[in-house]
């Protein structure tokens, strides 16, 4: 960081046509490399998925038909489509699931949600030094190891697990319960994996709730219940919303939990997809099944970029 | 802020703390167990451990594993770093709504969706050009495209709040754009480089939808021999692999974590001593 006085032949070697360049495409060699590898690599092959929805199964490798090829008098031949799309609406495993992923990533939404404002409001109510530990505690399970935690949740909810043990051992049931391979295990299972992002932006929001506002509402006489619901919860919004959808969106596409914790009726659009894929190896039905998905998920995933970038604006 | 709090509110914390972390307590403290038999407890022992170092599978799993991961997240520091810039610095250039939105839209999107359009990628373009082969280099680069999300959101909060007076005037005494970011902000930001380097590693070392989808015979990584494990059951070799792994990350979390705090609180003591001298 030593920098004295500029002389002037340092000044002119400044100015020589390599620097000049640099100048000029300085920013544009700090854009690209992120930008490029992203596009090639993350939103370039959703149109691949497309295109493959598009075409036939074939038997060949890659076991899809091509939709645009050249004739042998140089004509380009396009051939579409549409039934797989149309096998989705007929076959009716795939509106099932649809609905089931849906329905179970709604439902443990909300109970994320009643678990998880609690939590935050509790973590945002405490001092500073606490707020850090607190959340520390909460953020460490997140990056830990996903496929570990829910195999670590089948040890408890098994036949023999901890739980059953548990209950049996105080009394309260004479049978273990049959949880695993049912829906209270996926649920138990996204709740469990999903908790921590539901308390992060809910607790983003509510340390910045302005307390004033609250004191205000008491003063003039406002029970703490209506103070909750008429300045805190609206004002809380923002993260709710994002909370909410890091839990819907993922949820909904999950293929872990109901694999290792759901039975044969749980069928979660996740699970579907990979079975299509690495079973019937069906790619092209496979594709369509992820673009309606996609489809699905444009509303939830534009919702949260909305509300996400609203809370760092503020 | 501080007050009271409702012993309801606290038993509600307790409670959800509770649900997070019981499981990998009973999950590492069973892969102490010395019966074979998962559900009862047959005394103290490390022999889980020492079997899996003599289980080649796991340990070829590892060793791609971890090679992945050093790879993965250099790769994703520099690429996130390059981003973070771009969207901090740079105002308003073409492309930035584009940038943001690729670099938020893993966050959200469900992995196998990136997956499976990853892997219909790289068939076409093996397809078309010959390369690349589905193994090693599919998984790091399909890895990279998600952790690079991941570390542009960590260094670009950072940057944001980074002091730029001393770059300005770094480049009043002379020094170019680059060489002045490199000697005043870089060290600046130096910490959550270095915490996203160890996220994105634990990212990467996790990752079992996007590594199964992209990968081809031969190059299955620890999540993928795991699960093929786990889904026959609970075994008690399997709790001992998985508790080195949480534990494996767990500090490079902590780290993470560690080295983020430690340069707020640098930060915080080199502004009072700014206070203190003017």
């Amino acid at each position: 960081m030593v920098s004295g006085s500029v002389t002037p032949a340092e000044a002119e070697s400044r100015e020589s046509p390599g620097r000049n360049w640099l100048k000029r495409h300085g920013r544009r060699l700090i854009i690209l490399p992120p930008m490029l590898f992203l596009l090639v690599f993350f939103l370039i092959p959703f149109g691949f998925a497309l295109k493959i929805s598009l075409a036939d199964t074939a038997v060949r490798v890659p076991p899809f038909t091509d939709i645009l090829s050249i004739t042998q008098d140089w004509h380009i031949h396009a051939a579409l489509n549409l039934g797989n799309f149309k096998y989705l609406f007929t076959d009716e495993v795939y509106g099932l699931s649809y609905f089931y992923s849906i329905k179970t990533a709604f439902f443990s939404t909300l109970i994320c949600l009643a678990l998880g404002y609690p939590m935050a409001y509790a973590i945002a109510r405490t001092s500073k030094s606490t707020q850090s530990v607190l959340l520390l505690i909460i953020i460490l399970p997140f990056w830990t190891s996903f496929l570990l935690r829910v195999y670590a949740l089948e040890g408890i909810i098994r036949e023999t697990g901890l739980l059953n043990s548990a209950l049996l051992w105080l009394g309260i049931i004479d049978h273990p319960l049959q949880i695993m391979r049912t829906s209270l295990a996926v649920y138990l299972g996204i709740i469990y994996s999903y908790l921590p992002f539901m308390v992060l932006p809910l607790f983003a929001t509510l340390e910045k709730l302005d307390r004033s506002l609250l004191e205000a509402a008491a003063d003039l006489g406002s029970p703490p219940w209506r103070t909750f619901v008429d300045v805190t919860l609206p004002l809380s919004m923002p993260g709710v919303i994002a909370g909410s959808m890091l839990v819907f969106i993922p949820a909904i596409g999950e293929f872990v939990i109901p694999t290792l914790l759901g039975g044969p009726n749980n069928l979660m659009i996740g699970r579907v997809l990979w079975d299509e894929f690495f079973g019937n190896r069906d790619w092209p039905v496979a594709s369509a099944v992820a673009i309606v998905f996609l489809v699905l998920l444009v509303g939830p995933i534009a919702l949260y970029q909305h509300y996400s970038t609203k809370q760092m604006e503020s | 802020m501080q007050e009271r709090l409702p012993p309801l509110l606290i038993s509600v914390l307790c409670i959800g703390i509770a649900v997070l972390y019981v499981p990998i307590v009973v999950l590492i403290a069973y892969s102490f167990n010395a019966s074979a038999l998962v559900s009862v407890w047959g005394g103290f022992s490390t022999s889980w451990y020492a079997q899996l170092l003599h289980n080649d599978q796991i340990l070829d799993a590892a060793w791609l594993s971890l090679k992945i991961g050093v790879v993965v997240s250099t790769g994703s520091v520099i690429l996130g770093t390059l981003a973070a810039i771009s969207l901090v610095r740079f105002g308003l250039f073409r492309g930035r709504l584009l940038l943001t939105g690729m670099v938020n839209a893993p966050l959200v999107m469900p992995e196998i969706i990136t997956g499976i359009t990853q892997l219909l990628l790289f068939v076409s373009m093996l397809h078309l050009f010959g390369w690349p082969h589905r193994g090693f280099t599919t998984i790091v680069i399909a890895h990279i495209a998600f952790c690079t999300a991941y570390a542009t959101i960590t260094v670009q909060s950072r940057l944001r709040s980074a002091d730029r007076s001393l770059e300005e005037a770094a480049m009043d005494l002379g020094a170019g754009p680059v060489r002045a970011f490199v000697d005043t902000t870089l060290p600046g930001i130096a910490p959550a480089l270095a915490s996203s380097w160890l996220l994105s590693f634990t990212l990467s070392l996790d990752d079992l939808v996007i590594s199964s989808f992209v990968s081809g015979p031969g190059a299955s990584t620890l999540p993928m021999v795991i699960f093929s494990r786990v889904k026959l059951g609970v075994s008690p070799d399997v709790n001992a692999l998985a508790s080195l792994i949480i534990c494996l990350v767990g500090a490079c979390v902590l780290l993470a974590g560690y080295l983020m705090r430690r340069a707020d609180l640098q930060r915080l003591a080199d502004a009072q001593m700014a206070g203190q001298n003017t």
